[in-house]
């Protein structure tokens, strides 16, 4: 390999684009040639270096309420009422559920998941991800306990490239479910877990609902929907490696 | 800039406002970025933002982060034609040349200088600055705003080759800026 050429396929090795192919031929040519080895060495450093000098920009309060206010009035929603009523009290919560059929009927799925999508949506607003924050499956998994009907498995994924982030209640067709909390890179995953009384397996579908794609399936008893701004392949590859490692696990 | 959304479909504009108001902050820092001046950001995000309500009912995906930041550059290249002073920041505009200088004749002979060691805010925001479009824009995409090559390729609306070998000139152009500025006696 050429040092015009590595260097191009230097900046996909950093940013984690190459294949293992190509990746081992880039990693071949910089073990012997010390110009090559020099660039990827400062490139990485630079790339921390502007992570960590906070570059970003934050945008006006002004400018958010001019954009806010150019939007149509909000009418406080049906599912604001529900959640400020789930939240309030936990014996409440639990009488909601109680309330509401435990199996998801077909003809509700597509309203279902667009509530899945608004419940990955607020999760994203500052301070709203996690309600536990651990990188240890073992602290987030118990934390669930007491909390939820249902036991969500929290599967440590670091290794595929998945990172736990931590876990969330959240509230979606006015029921309490479990939300595990995944991230690649600096894209958020949101894993919604539910119980069903259908408890065979039920084969992942993906779709893309307001630009987010939603990988649904069903196992063991529970329904699955992962929720992220990532891309389809790259959420697939998320439900796959959760899947076979539960099935392991 | 006064605004006037004459949308008469409340549960469409709440659906935008759930989709699109998390990326506030990305969008306007892509902005600053692009133009380089706050008060143009601001409008040119307010802008933006408009235009996605408008498009938002025939929005299909891929994701919201990249749609916003297509429709935003839209709006800042308007912006950059309205700045007729201004050297121009269309892509097409530049002579083929500065995409064709192998980006290996930039580097220097520096092997064992750790060139980095802590950068602040202000410094980074002042080199990335100082790169030519369309470095820059594939710069902040990528690590500002943590895009992969393929979306990164869609809201520039070129191919992941143009992307790898815009990326490599950024990098090896921000290197040159900082090894330079280290090298000054202050």
């Amino acid at each position: 390999m050429r040092c015009d050429e590595a260097e191009i396929l230097l900046q996909a090795l950093i940013d984690g684009e190459l294949d293992a192919g190509h990746a081992r031929e880039v990693e071949a040519h910089v073990a012997t040639c010390a110009k090559c080895a020099a660039l990827l060495k400062d490139y990485r450093e630079m790339s921390k270096a502007v992570a960590d000098a906070g570059a970003r920009y934050t945008a006006p309060p002004e400018l958010r309420r001019r954009i806010e206010a150019s939007l149509p009035v909000q009418r406080p929603s049906r599912r604001a009422v529900l959640r400020g009523f789930a939240l309030g009290s936990a014996v409440s919560a639990i009488a909601a559920t109680g309330l509401v059929a435990i199996v998801l009927r077909n003809d509700d799925e597509a309203r279902i998941q667009s509530e899945i999508v608004s419940a990955h949506l607020r999760s994203l607003q500052a301070g709203h991800l996690t309600d536990v924050l651990s990188t240890d499956q073992h602290t987030v998994k118990p934390w669930f306990n007491g909390r939820l009907d249902v036991a969500p498995p929290v599967v440590d994924l670091t290794a595929q490239g998945f990172t736990l982030v931590g876990g969330r209640l959240d509230y979606v067709d006015a029921r309490a479910l479990g939300a595990v909390v995944y991230r690649r890179r600096s894209h958020v995953i949101n894993l919604f877990v539910a119980q069903t009384t259908n408890t065979g397996h039920r084969a992942a579908t993906i779709e893309t609902i307001q630009g987010f794609n939603i990988r649904r399936w069903s196992e063991r008893g529970l329904n699955f929907w992962a929720v992220s701004d990532l891309a389809m392949d790259e959420l697939a590859d998320f439900g796959e490696k959760f899947e076979s490692a539960m099935r392991s696990g | 800039m006064p605004v006037k959304i004459s949308d008469n479909n409340p549960d469409r504009a709440r659906r935008f406002r759930d989709a699109a108001l998390p990326y506030l902050d990305d969008v306007y820092t892509l902005a600053r970025y692009l133009l380089r001046d706050a008060s143009d950001a601001e409008d040119a995000v307010q802008e933006c933002y408009l235009r996605a309500l408008k498009h938002f009912e025939s929005y299909r995906g891929p994701a919201i982060k990249p749609w916003l930041f297509a429709i935003l550059r839209n709006v800042c290249h308007a912006e950059y034609a309205r700045r007729a002073h201004a050297p121009a920041g269309n892509v097409e505009d530049l002579p083929d040349s500065a995409e064709q200088v192998p980006v290996w004749q930039e580097a220097q002979e520096t092997p064992e200088a750790q060139i980095v060691r802590r950068w602040d805010a202000d410094t980074v925001r002042r080199l990335i600055a100082a790169l030519a479009e369309p470095f820059r824009e594939t710069f902040v995409l990528r690590e500002i705003q943590n895009l992969s090559y393929r979306e990164i390729a869609d809201v520039a609306e070129v191919p992941v080759g143009t992307v790898m070998s815009r990326l490599a000139r950024a990098r090896a152009m921000l290197r040159s800026a900082w090894l330079a500025e280290q090298e000054q006696p202050k």
